[in-house]
C-alpha cells in the first residue's frame, strides 16, 4: 500500500510536466484553432471558420498535397534504400562498426545545420551539383529551389539523406537478430537467395519494419527544418508543409488561431501512428 | 572460398560506395568551403572540388570576430545542460516507478509516455510560444530550459524503462529488506549499476538539444539568447546575402560537440537508435 503510494510519487514530476508541456498547450491549440487568435490580442471563438478558410485557400491545399507527397516519397524511399543498405552492411564482416557509424552521421549532425550544406550545393549560381552535371556533359544545370517539382524532389532528397541511416541502421540490427538456423533450414529445403530474403528474411523483419516505418511517417510529416531551411516555403509557397506554413502564418502573419488550425492537421495521422505503433510493441510483447 | 569471398567482398564494396558518397559529400562541401579564400568560392571558372589557391581561415575568425557565435555557443551550452539534467532527474525517478511498481494506472501512464515521445514538437510550438510569452520567458533561456522537456522527458522515460526492465531485481529487494526506501535504493543501488543507460540517455538528450531549432526559433528574436543551432540559420543569414564561407564553418563548428561526443560513444548511440525498435 505504501509502495503504490511511492509509485504515484515517482511518477508524479513526469505526470505535472508532461501535463503543462503536452496536454495543456494541446487544448490549447484546439482552443486557438476555434479562435481569431492573434499574437498579443485576446482571441473570440469563430467555430469552424479557421478551416472553413484553408479549405478554400489553395496554399492550404497546394501544402496538403506537398505534404503528402512529401511522406509518402521520402518514407518509400527511405524503406527502399534503407533495407538495401541494411542488407549490404550485414554481409560486411571487417569494419562494420565504423561503417555503421559513418553511415549513422547524417542522423546524428543536427538536420539544422547539416541542411545549409545542402542549401550552399543548390545555390543557383555556384551549385556544385550543376558543377558536376556540366562536367559530364549532362546539360546546364538543375533549377535545383526556383522551379516548384524541382523544389518539392529536392527537398525529398534531403530528408531522404537525413533518415536512410535511421533505417539502414534500426533494419540492420533486426537482420542481425534473424536466427541462422532458419536460413540454414531454407537453404536445405532448397531456397535460392531471392526465396530467402521473401520467406525468411522479410516476415521475420515485419515488425521492426513497421515500427520504423511508422515512427518516420510521424516524423517526416511534421518537418520543419529542412523546408525552412532550404526553401522558407518558396517558390511561391509551393513547397510548404504544414509545419512551416503555420509558421509562417502563426508566427510571421501573427495569426495564431490560424496557425494552429494547420498543425491540427497532424493530429490524425499522429493518432493512427500511435495506435499501430502500440499494437505491434504490444504484440512484440507476447514472444519476448 | 576464400576467392569467391574476397570478390563478393569486392563487389558489396563497389555497391556500397554510392551510399557513401551520398552520406559523406555534405560534410566534405562543408570543410572545402570553410577553407576557401572567396575569390576562389566565386570564382565560376575554378574547380569547386578542390582547393587550389591556397588555404584560409579568414571565415572562421569572421565568426569570432563579427559575429555572436561565442555568445551562442554559451547559451547552447547553458540551454542543453540545464534540459538535459531536470529531464533526467524526472525521467530516472519516473522509469524507475513505472518499472519496478505495480499502481493502478501504471500501465496507462506507461502509454502516455509511449505517445508523448511521438507527439511532434511542430503541433505544439504555437501554443507553446503563447504559454512562453504569457510567463513573460521570451527571449530567455528559460523558455527552451522549460521547454525541451517536453521531448526529452518522454524520450528518456522510454529508454531507460526499457533499461532498467534488464536489471536484475534481486539486489534491490535484498536492499530493501534492509530497511532502505524505494528512493534511498534508487539512489545508492540502482544509478551506479544503470550507468550506461544513463549515459546513453543523457547523449541523446544532449544531442537532440543541440540541434533543436523550431522552438529557439520560435521563442527567441533577441540576437544573443540564441542558441547556436538558431543563430546559424538565422543570423548568419542577412536577406538574400549569404556568407558561405562563415556559413559552413559556423555549421562545421558548431557540429563538432556532437560528431566528437558521438565519436567517444558510437556504440551507445547505436544501442539507443535501435532499442525503440528492436526491444519490445
Amino acid at each position: 500500500m505504501r509502495d503504490q503510494r511511492t509509485g504515484y510519487l515517482m511518477v508524479a514530476p513526469a505526470l505535472i510536466a508532461l501535463a503543462v508541456l503536452i496536454a495543456y498547450p494541446f487544448l490549447l491549440s484546439i482552443y486557438f484553432s476555434l479562435s481569431d487568435k492573434r499574437v498579443g490580442l485576446p482571441g473570440h471563438f469563430i467555430g469552424l471558420e479557421n478551416f472553413e478558410a484553408l479549405s478554400q485557400d489553395s496554399v492550404f491545399q497546394q501544402t496538403l498535397f506537398n505534404t503528402g507527397l512529401y511522406t509518402v516519397v521520402s518514407v518509400a524511399c527511405k524503406l527502399v534504400l534503407g533495407l538495401t543498405l541494411a542488407l549490404l552492411l550485414e554481409k560486411v564482416v571487417r569494419g562494420q562498426r565504423l561503417l555503421r557509424g559513418i553511415i549513422l552521421l547524417p542522423w546524428v549532425i543536427p538536420a539544422s545545420l547539416s541542411t545549409l550544406a545542402w542549401r550552399w550545393m543548390f545555390d543557383p549560381s555556384y551549385s556544385v551539383l550543376n558543377w558536376c552535371l556540366r562536367v559530364v556533359g549532362l546539360g546546364p544545370g538543375v533549377p535545383w529551389l526556383s522551379d516548384p517539382w524541382w523544389a518539392r524532389a529536392t527537398v525529398i532528397s534531403v530528408n531522404v539523406w537525413r533518415g536512410l541511416p535511421f533505417f539502414a541502421i534500426c533494419l540492420l540490427a533486426g537482420l542481425v537478430s534473424i536466427p541462422k538456423e532458419f536460413y540454414e533450414a531454407a537453404r536445405v529445403d532448397g531456397a535460392g537467395p531471392r526465396a530467402r530474403f521473401w520467406y525468411v528474411t522479410l516476415p521475420l523483419l515485419r515488425p521492426i519494419l513497421g515500427i520504423v516505418l511508422l515512427y518516420s511517417v510521424i516524423m517526416t510529416v511534421s518537418d520543419f527544418i529542412i523546408v525552412h531551411v532550404l526553401t522558407r516555403g518558396g517558390p511561391l509557397q509551393s513547397t510548404h508543409l504544414f509545419a512551416t506554413l503555420a509558421y509562417r502564418i502563426g508566427l510571421a502573419g501573427t495569426r495564431l488561431g490560424m496557425g494552429a488550425a494547420i498543425t491540427l492537421f497532424l493530429f490524425p495521422v499522429l493518432v493512427v501512428g500511435a495506435y499501430v505503433l502500440l499494437r505491434i510493441v504490444r504484440r512484440g510483447e507476447e514472444f519476448a | 572460398m576464400p576467392a569467391q569471398a574476397r570478390r563478393g567482398g569486392w563487389r558489396r564494396g563497389l555497391a556500397l560506395s554510392p551510399f557513401l558518397l551520398f552520406t559523406l559529400f555534405p560534410f566534405y562541401w562543408m570543410l572545402v568551403t570553410s577553407l576557401k579564400t572567396n575569390r576562389e568560392l566565386y570564382d565560376l571558372a575554378a574547380i569547386p572540388l578542390v582547393i587550389r589557391q591556397g588555404i584560409t581561415l579568414e571565415h572562421y575568425t569572421f565568426l569570432f570576430r563579427q559575429t555572436e557565435f561565442v555568445t551562442w555557443f554559451k547559451n547552447s551550452v547553458i540551454v542543453c545542460t540545464g534540459a538535459t539534467a531536470i529531464s533526467l532527474v524526472i525521467s530516472i525517478v519516473a522509469a524507475y516507478g513505472l518499472t519496478r511498481i505495480k499502481f493502478r494506472g501504471s500501465d496507462l501512464f506507461a502509454m502516455g509516455i509511449f505517445i508523448s515521445y511521438l507527439v511532434p514538437s511542430t503541433l505544439l510550438f504555437i501554443p507553446l510560444a503563447e504559454m512562453v510569452a504569457r510567463a513573460g520567458l521570451t527571449d530567455s533561456l528559460w523558455s527552451l530550459i522549460l521547454t525541451y522537456p517536453s521531448f526529452l522527458i518522454p524520450f528518456c522515460t522510454w529508454l531507460l524503462m526499457g533499461y532498467f526492465r534488464t536489471l536484475p531485481r534481486e539486489v534491490e529487494e535484498c536492499a530493501m529488506v534492509d530497511g532502505l526506501s524505494r528512493l534511498a535504493t534508487l539512489i545508492r543501488i540502482v544509478l551506479p549499476v544503470a550507468r550506461p543507460g544513463i549515459v546513453t540517455a543523457t547523449l541523446f538528450s544532449f544531442t537532440l538539444s543541440w540541434g533543436e531549432l523550431v522552438y529557439g526559433l520560435t521563442f527567441i528574436s533577441s540576437s544573443t539568447e540564441k542558441p547556436l543551432a538558431v543563430g546559424v540559420v538565422a543570423e548568419l543569414v542577412r536577406g538574400d546575402v549569404f556568407y558561405w564561407g562563415s556559413l559552413m564553418a559556423g555549421a562545421l563548428l558548431a557540429s563538432l560537440p556532437v560528431v566528437a561526443v558521438y565519436a567517444l560513444f558510437t556504440d551507445q548511440f547505436v544501442g539507443g537508435l535501435t532499442a525503440g525498435a528492436t526491444k519490445y
